[in-house]
C-alpha cells in the first residue's frame, strides 16, 4: 500500500471518551512540530466523559495548515464503532490503519486501503488496552519519521508529574507503537513525502485558548471570575494555572450573575477584569452588563459560543450568539465586539479588549466559539512587547467628579484609595458626582454623554482584511471562526475573480465596510449559524444584501473543501 | 462632634420620616467614627432598595449596583486591594431574597468584608411586598392571604455555614448597634449584622414597639464560640436575642489564600504588566 504523495496529509483518530484521545492530540501535534512539520489539529466529543465516541483530526503538512478538512487521508479507529460516524468522509482515496477486526467488514470487502495494526496486540505487550492512545502515538510517529529520541522525550516530557513507572509505561508503549510504524516504512508499502523547514520546530503551538489568554495577559488581566461552562471553561483553566506566576486573581464564582458583578467590583477597585462563558451563561450577566453601561465601568467578556437555544450542543461549535451579545442589556449604552479568526487576532484582540475598554470605559466582548477555542496550530512569533501599560486611571483630589462632563464623553476615572476624592459610582441615574438625580436635564445629558463614547469608539474601529483580488467580482464575506476555511476554500477554488473579506470587529463597523461590498458583483456570506446574523447586520449598516448564504449549523465547524464544493456550484450557476 | 462621614454636600434623604434607617445610618457613622479608619480607604456597596440608598448619605466611596449583587462586588473589591476597609449594606429583599445565593457563597468564601442588613421584613422601595424575613400570615397587596412561606432566618443559615461573625441589632438602640458594628468590623474575616428595623409605612406589624417587646441583648455569661448555643439562640423565635452570637476565627480568610498575593503584596492596581515573564509563557508554547 503506498499513501497518495501528498504533501498535506489529513489523519482522524477516532476513539471512546476516556480512551485518551486529547493526550494523544497534544503529544502528536507537539511532536510533529518539533520535527519541523506544519501541524493542526482540532478535537470534536460528545458531552460525556466516557463512551460515545469522540475524534481529534490532525493535518501534517508541508505549508501552514490552520482549518480541518473533510477529507480524511488516514483514518485511525481505536475502538468498535469507531466508524459509524464517519461513513461520508471515508473514500477509496483514505487508507484505514488499526486492528482488523475494528474495522467494519463492508470495508475490507470493498477493497478500501487498509494496513493492519495489531493495536491489542501491542498494548498488551506495553501493559493493558490503556495505552492503546500511546501505541497510536508511536505508530504515527514512526510512519512520519520523528526521530525516536525525540518522541521519547516528548512523551516523558508530557508525563513527567506522574510516577516514575507510568511514565516507563508510557515510554516503552510509544516505542512498541514506533518500531511498528516505521516498519511500514518499506518501499512499496508506505511512504510520506512531506517536506520540512527547521524554523518551524521554534514556532509556537497554540489553540485559541492559549490566544485569547496570552493577549489578556499581555492586557494586564489580572482577575477572572466565572462560572464553567463549555467551551470557555478552557479559558478560566488557563488563567488558574497562572494565577500565581502572572499574579491573577482567579474565582470560580456561585454563578454568573456573581461573576460579572466580581469582575466590576475589581475593576471599580482598580484590577484589570475577565469574565468568561458561553451563551447560557451570559444570559444571566446581562444585567451585569448593563450596569456596566450606566456606572460606566470597563469590562472584558470572553463568550465561547456553542449551539443552543438552551443547552443545545454543549461541546460543538456555532456562531449564533453575536445577536445576543448586540442586543443584551438594558437601556442605551456603547459596546465593542470583537471577534477573531486566527491564533494571531485571539492574541491581539484579547489585548486590544483591554486597552478599549479601559480608555473608554464600556463592555467590550470577545465572541469566539468551540471551534475557534479548541483549534491548534504553529504559528510565528507574535508581538509580546506590545504589552499595555498605559493606564487610564486618574488620582483623585478631594471634590473629584466621577461622572464629570467632557467633551469625548470620558471621564477621568479614579479608583478608591488612590488620591483624596470619593468614587461614587451608581446604577441609578446619577449627577457628574455619581449622586442620585431624577433631574431631566441631568438625565439627558447623561444619556448623551454616554452615547458619545460611542463616537469615540469609531474612531478606533479595526477594518475587515480583504485577502484575494482587490478586482474580485465575487466576495465571500465572514466574521470570526470562518476565516481559515474560507481562505483554503478560495485557495482551492483557485479563481481570480473572487476574495474574502473577513471581520475581527464585528461591531461597531468599519466605515469602508459598504465600499468593499458596493463593489462586488456578487455577494456570499459565509456564518456558522441558520440565519445569518451578521449578514442581517451588514444590511442594516450597508444597505448591501447577499445573493447567496453559506450556512451550517449542524454543530460542526466549517471545512475548506466544503466550502469550496457549495461555492463552486453557486459560481457555476452564475458563469 | 459631627462626623467625618457626614457628606460634605446637600442631601435630600429619600426616607420616610420615622423610618429605623435613620437611626441605622446614625449608628454606622457613629461605629465608623470611633474606628481608627482612614476615610479615603473606606468604600460601601449597596444594592438597590430603601436602605441601598445609605451609601448615598454618607460622605464614603461607594458603589450602589445592581439589586441583590452587592456581595459579589463588595468581595472582589477586597480580593482586588485589601488595603480598602469594605462594608455591603442593603436590605432583607436585597441580601436575603434577589442576592440570596450570594449570600450562601460570601459566607462559605469569607472575604474580610462587613455585611450590614437593613431587616424590615418587608419591601420598602417597591411599596410592601413580602420580604424573605416577613412573618407567615403577614398581609401584603400580593399576599392577600398573607404570607405562607417559613420565614428566611439568616442567622440560622449563617450559623450552619460557620460564619466567621454573626450579630443582630436593634435599630431602636443607636449605641449598642454601633457598638455591634464596630465588633463586626473590626473581626478578620466575613460578618454579618443583620439589623432589625422598623417600616413606618409598610410594615403595621413589626413596629419599633413590637421589636422592643419582641427582643433582648444577650448577656455577658452567653459563650458566642459556641456554634449549638448559637444555632440554639438564633432559631428561637417569641424573642430576638440581639449581640454578637455566633464568632468563628477558625476559617482561612478568602483575599489571604489567593495565589496572586503569594509573592506580591500590592493592590491589583499598582502592578504592571511583567514583559519578561509573558516573553518567558510565550517561549514554553514553542516546545
Ligand atoms: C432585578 C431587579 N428586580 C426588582 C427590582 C425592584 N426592586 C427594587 S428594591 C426591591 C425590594 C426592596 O426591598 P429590600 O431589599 O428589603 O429594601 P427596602 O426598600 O425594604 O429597604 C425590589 C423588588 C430591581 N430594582 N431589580
Ligand atoms: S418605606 Fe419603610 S423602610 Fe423605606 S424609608 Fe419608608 S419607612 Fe423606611
Ligand atoms: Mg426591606
Amino acid at each position: 500500500m503506498v499513501f497518495k504523495p501528498g504533501d498535506d496529509i489529513s489523519i482522524v483518530i477516532s476513539g471512546q471518551a476516556g480512551q485518551g484521545l486529547q493526550t494523544l492530540e497534544s503529544l502528536l501535534t507537539r511532536i510533529f512540530k518539533l520535527s519541523g512539520y506544519h501541524v493542526y489539529s482540532c478535537s470534536e466529543f460528545m458531552s460525556r466523559i466516557r463512551g460515545g465516541n469522540n475524534s481529534t483530526q490532525i493535518r501534517v503538512s508541508s505549508r501552514r495548515v490552520a482549518s480541518c478538512t473533510k477529507r480524511i487521508d488516514i483514518f485511525v479507529p481505536i475502538h468498535q464503532g469507531a466508524m459509524e460516524r464517519f461513513h461520508d468522509r471515508i473514500t477509496h482515496e483514505t487508507v484505514i490503519l488499526g486492528q482488523k477486526d475494528i474495522v467494519e467488514s463492508r470495508y475490507l470487502e470493498q477493497g478500501y486501503a487498509f494496513i493492519e495494526i495489531p493495536l491489542k496486540e501491542l498494548s498488551g505487550r506495553a501493559g493493558g488496552a490503556v495505552y492503546a492512545n500511546l501505541i497510536m502515538t508511536g505508530v504515527l510517529s514512526g510512519l512520519f519519521y520523528v526521530e525516536r529520541q525525540l518522541m521519547e522525550d516528548e512523551v516523558g516530557r508530557f508525563f513527567s508529574g506522574a510516577d516514575n513507572k507510568r511514565t516507563q509505561g508510557d515510554i516503552l508503549a510509544a516505542g512498541i507503537g514506533y518500531e511498528a510504524g516505521s516498519s511500514l516504512l518499506k518501499p512499496g508499502q508506505a511512504s510520506i513525502a512531506i517536506e520540512r523547514a527547521d524554523d518551524v520546530r521554534h514556532e509556537l503551538l497554540m489553540n485559541g485558548i492559549d490566544a485569547v489568554g496570552m493577549g489578556g495577559l499581555a492586557g494586564g488581566c489580572n482577575f477572572v471570575s466565572a462560572y464553567p461552562m463549555s467551551p470557555s471553561t478552557g479559558l478560566l483553566v488557563f488563567f488558574a494555572r497562572h494565577a500565581a506566576d502572572s499574579g491573577v486573581v482567579v474565582e470560580q464564582a456561585e454563578d454568573e450573575i456573581s461573576a460579572v458583578n466580581m469582575a466590576l467590583g475589581s475593576w471599580y477597585a482598580g484590577g484589570r477584569a475577565l469574565i468568561t462563558t458561553s451563551g447560557g451563561g451570559y444570559a444571566l450577566m446581562t444585567e451585569g452588563v448593563s450596569l456596566a453601561g450606566c456606572i460606566e465601568s470597563p469590562l472584558v467578556i470572553h463568550i465561547g459560543q456553542r449551539p443552543g437555544p438552551a443547552t443545545g450542543l454543549p461541546t460543538r461549535t456555532e456562531q449564533a450568539d453575536l445577536n445576543l451579545v448586540l442586543y443584551s442589556g438594558h437601556g442605551e449604552f456603547p459596546r465593542v465586539i470583537l471577534a477573531p479568526g486566527t491564533i494571531e487576532q485571539g492574541f491581539f484582540l484579547a489585548r486590544h479588549a483591554f486597552y478599549l475598554a479601559e480608555k473608554y470605559q464600556v463592555p467590550v466582548f470577545i465572541l469566539t466559539d468551540q471551534h475557534y477555542l479548541e483549534s491548534r496550530y504553529n504559528v510565528m512569533d507574535l508581538d509580546e512587547s506590545m504589552v499595555l501599560d498605559q493606564r487610564y486611571i486618574v488620582k483623585t483630589e478631594p471634590g473629584y467628579k466621577r461622572y464629570a462632563l467632557t467633551q469625548s464623553g470620558v471621564s477621568p476615572r479614579g479608583i478608591p484609595g488612590f488620591g483624596g476624592g470619593r468614587v461614587r459610582a451608581d446604577s441609578d441615574e446619577h449627577d457628574e458626582h455619581g449622586f442620585i438625580t431624577e433631574d431631566a436635564g441631568v438625565r439627558k445629558s447623561m444619556v448623551e454623554k454616554r452615547l458619545k463614547k460611542h463616537d469615540a469608539l469609531c474612531d478606533e474601529i479595526l477594518p475587515p482584511v480583504l485577502i484575494g483580488p482587490q478586482d474580485y467580482q465575487c466576495l465571500l464575506v465572514g466574521w470570526g471562526s470562518t476565516f481559515h476555511a474560507a481562505k483554503e476554500a478560495l485557495e482551492i477554488l483557485g479563481r481570480d475573480d473572487t476574495a474574502f473579506l473577513h471581520f475581527s470587529q464585528v461591531y461597531p463597523l468599519a466605515r469602508e465596510a459598504g465600499q468593499y461590498l458596493e463593489r462586488a458583483k456578487k455577494r456570499i456570506i459565509i456564518e456558522n449559524n441558520a440565519t445569518s446574523q451578521f449578514g442581517t447586520l451588514l444590511r442594516q449598516y450597508t444597505g448591501f444584501g447577499f445573493d447567496g448564504r453559506i450556512m451550517k449549523f449542524d454543530g460542526t465547524p466549517f471545512m475548506p473543501d466544503e466550502v469550496a464544493d457549495e461555492l463552486r456550484s453557486m459560481l457555476l450557476k452564475e458563469d | 462632634m459631627s462626623s467625618v462621614y457626614e457628606p460634605e454636600h446637600e442631601i435630600d434623604i429619600a426616607w420616610c420620616p420615622g423610618c429605623g434607617n435613620f437611626r441605622i445610618i446614625e449608628a454606622v457613622k457613629a461605629a465608623l467614627d470611633q474606628l481608627d479608619l482612614d476615610p479615603d480607604k473606606v468604600v460601601f456597596v449597596s444594592g438597590i432598595g430603601q436602605a441601598a440608598k445609605t451609601p448615598q448619605y454618607l460622605n464614603v466611596h461607594y458603589l450602589n449596583g445592581l439589586h441583590g449583587r452587592s456581595l459579589p462586588v463588595a468581595t472582589a473589591i477586597k480580593a482586588t486591594n485589601r488595603d480598602l476597609m469594605v462594608v455591603a449594606e442593603s436590605g432583607d429583599g436585597c441580601m436575603y431574597g434577589e442576592g440570596g445565593n450570594h449570600f450562601i457563597h460570601a459566607i462559605r468564601r469569607n472575604p474580610d468584608i462587613t455585611n450590614i442588613v437593613h431587616n424590615n421584613m418587608v419591601y420598602g422601595l417597591t411599596k410592601g411586598q413580602a420580604s424573605p424575613t416577613s412573618a407567615r400570615g403577614f398581609v401584603t397587596p400580593v399576599q392577600t392571604l398573607g404570607v405562607s412561606s417559613e420565614p428566611f432566618n439568616p442567622l440560622s443559615v449563617a450559623i450552619a455555614l460557620n460564619a466567621s461573625f454573626v450579630g443582630r441589632a436593634f435599630a431602636g438602640d443607636v449605641e449598642q448597634t454601633a457598638q455591634i458594628i464596630v465588633s463586626a468590623i473590626n473581626h478578620k474575616g466575613y460578618a454579618l449584622v443583620d439589623i432589625l428595623q422598623n417600616c413606618v409605612s409598610f410594615n403595621k406589624v413589626n413596629t419599633y414597639q413590637w421589636y422592643k417587646e419582641h427582643t433582648y441583648y444577650l448577656d455577658e455569661s452567653y459563650n458566642p464560640t459556641d456554634r449549638d448555643a448559637a444555632f440554639s439562640k438564633a432559631v428561637e423565635e417569641d424573642k430576638f436575642a440581639l449581640g454578637i452570637l455566633y464568632i468563628n476565627g477558625q476559617n482561612p480568610v478568602f483575599e489571604e489564600g489567593l495565589a496572586a498575593y503569594a509573592e506580591n503584596d500590592t493592590p491589583l492596581y499598582m502592578r504592571g504588566i511583567d514583559l519578561d515573564r509573558i516573553r518567558a509563557l510565550m517561549d514554553s508554547m514553542r516546545a
